[in-house]
């Protein structure tokens, strides 16, 4: 038994710079709130630049409007881009959520083996690809053989890039789902299949829209792929054989015609695209998180 | 609701009680206090889960605080080393006073008199990444402890008031995780035996062991009582009558009954302590 002495003395070992300490403290706590400004700055001059010059060529007809002809009097609209966009990212989710999600089931849950790690490494390279390469990829399988440009060739383009990184995450997100529930799962006799379903996926469902929701923003603003595979019209939405229009061409195409009006448009479809991106977001988190008691705020839970 | 009106109404003996009794000491002999906690208001999102408690807890004794969940135990002995404020949302006023310092007066000094205040929680958290031995070090060496000769003797010092030295003394460099769970609760223990407290809190610690391991807890409880001012927050009310010296019982937040554990349990002068220890809710 150490005695309240001996713990006197033994204490005299300790360093007590606490004062010292708390200057670190500070400091430390000064360089975190640096580091955060300095990231701040960049990301919120882009955006201020982007409303500063998107802002003034936002009109209905610019929403709705195809291009006018280069460089006439009447600049007329990105409809079809905004349309294509929409259009990409609706038809590459419809493929790319549920084979990333399934795939990302599978390296959870099925995927400690030597296969589950084969998997898990091509997936990762898949993830680092440049996207020009998967775009030349599409073109080579769909364009090619269908023998022309279309809106089908930048679905599958676009949804091999949403591939990995929803793989990747709903791994990520299913292996932070604590090994209690998968147990209280299994006690209660459910299926494995079913307590996959139904407890894990929904324990973490919140990793999972970020996954997706992360996937949908890089592909919104792809523009590489695109070029091999939509190329590019002026025209609306007239077949799933013909080239289409997408924000992020429109703006590389409008940013290099050397009128101001074209740049003007540019600063406008850039607008809009981010808009587009954000409103997915918040209206996604919205609609599938807002059930959630507490709103997801971490509480370190203090028993009784 | 009926319960609360009741202890409205036994306000005024609760602090008599406080007061006066339980501590029928010698008049010639002033009793030793250890840790006062004075007013003791805590909440979570200004929902108070702990209103306006009193305590003074005895050096050298073990003090049980018992209670129906959610009534405050547990985060009434989070304040007494303040590990209530760290989460979110959360608030507390009063004064703890150890050694008649008070904790909450600033910073600086609360860090200084949180090492004189160790802490064991509900679940065994050895550092999962540590062994054994560095399990029981960590507190010392991120304090500034250089001294290996000194960490050596410290750790096997530890080791042994828990009972754990003869049954590791051989496995020091394994990991702490790959200890049972008893012998886990034991490693937290010495943990928080190194840094040399004097007042040690432990929150419900044997709630997650099997009976033999909860017997051996129990026994050192004893054994360490006659050095240390223990704290102890239960479920177990025979755990309670078998460890303590002193009883608090709380309710929603009040702390209704404090006194002897023999008086609390055998003599109860609140009638919801009463039906409380008899077993009738809770």
């Amino acid at each position: 038994m150490i005695t309240i002495e001996q713990r006197a003395e033994f204490r005299k070992h300790f360093r007590n710079n606490i004062s010292s300490r708390l200057v670190t403290d500070k400091i430390v706590k000064g360089i975190v709130f640096g580091c955060v400004l300095l990231a701040i700055v960049p990301l919120g001059s882009i955006i201020l630049e982007i409303v500063r010059n998107g802002v003034p060529v936002l009109s209905i007809e610019f929403l709705t409007a195809p291009p006018g002809a280069v460089g006439s009097a009447d600049p007329g609209g990105i409809g079809p881009a905004i349309q294509g966009t929409l259009m990409l990212i609706g038809m590459s989710s419809l493929i790319g959520v549920p084979v990333g999600v399934l795939g990302g089931i599978f390296l959870s849950e099925y995927g400690n083996n030597r296969y589950g790690n084969m998997i898990r490494f091509f997936n990762d390279v898949l993830a680092e690809f440049p996207t020009i390469v998967i775009g030349l990829f599409a073109f080579a399988v769909i364009v090619l053989t269908f023998g022309y440009f279309s809106i089908v060739a930048g679905m599958f383009a676009l949804s091999v890039i949403m591939l990995p990184v929803i793989t990747r995450t709903t791994e990520e997100s299913l292996k932070l789902v604590p090994v209690t529930y998968r147990e209280a799962g299994y006690a209660l006799g459910i299926k494995r299949s079913v307590i996959i379903l139904r407890i894990l996926l929904t324990s973490a469902k919140s990793g999972l829209i970020t996954g997706i929701m992360l996937s949908v923003a890089r592909v919104a603003g792809e523009t590489a792929p695109l070029i091999f595979t939509i190329l590019g019209n002026d025209d609306f939405f007239s077949g799933f054989d013909q080239p289409m229009d997408a924000l992020p061409l429109r703006i590389y195409r409008l940013a290099n015609l050397p009128y101001d009006s074209a740049t003007a448009q540019g600063w406008g479809g850039a607008l809009i695209l981010i808009l587009i991106i954000l409103s997915l977001n918040v209206g996604v988190r919205y609609l599938f998180l807002r059930k959630r008691g507490g709103g997801g705020r971490f509480r370190i839970t203090a028993g009784r | 609701m009926e319960g609360v009106a009741d202890l409205e109404s036994q306000q005024v003996d609760k602090m008599e009680m406080l007061t006066k009794t339980p501590f029928t000491q010698k008049a010639t002999e002033e009793p030793q206090y250890k840790l006062i906690a004075e007013n003791i208001v805590a909440s979570y999102n200004g929902i108070e889960a702990v209103k306006k408690v009193n305590m003074k807890f005895r050096d050298r004794a073990v003090t049980a605080l018992i209670g129906p969940s959610g009534c405050g135990k547990t985060t009434f002995l989070r304040c007494l080393n303040r590990m209530h404020e760290l989460t979110k949302s959360a608030k507390v006023t009063g004064r703890v006073l150890l050694d008649g310092q008070d904790l909450y007066s600033n910073r600086e000094d609360a860090i200084i008199h949180r090492r004189k205040i160790g802490m064991v929680f509900q679940k065994p958290n050895p550092f999962p990444t540590m062994s054994i031995y560095d399990n029981v070090a960590a507190g010392l060496k991120l304090n500034g402890v250089k001294d290996k000769k000194i960490t050596d003797q410290i750790v096997q010092g530890c080791l042994e008031m828990v009972y754990l030295w003869d049954e590791v003394k051989h496995d020091l460099k394994k990991p702490g995780m790959s200890l049972s769970g008893g012998q886990q609760q034991r490693l937290c223990i010495a943990r928080a035996l190194a840094i040399q407290p004097e007042v040690l809190l432990m929150d419900e610690p044997a709630s997650a062991l099997d009976p033999i391991a909860t017997q051996k807890i129990e026994e050192m409880i004893n054994e360490l009582k006659k050095e240390y001012t223990i704290i102890i927050v239960t479920h177990n009310m025979q755990q309670a009558v078998r460890v303590s010296d002193y009883t608090g019982f709380m309710y929603l937040g009040d702390l209704v009954e404090f006194g002897e554990t023999k008086q609390i349990f055998e003599n109860p002068r609140n009638e919801i302590t009463a039906k409380y220890v008899q077993g009738q809710f809770g």
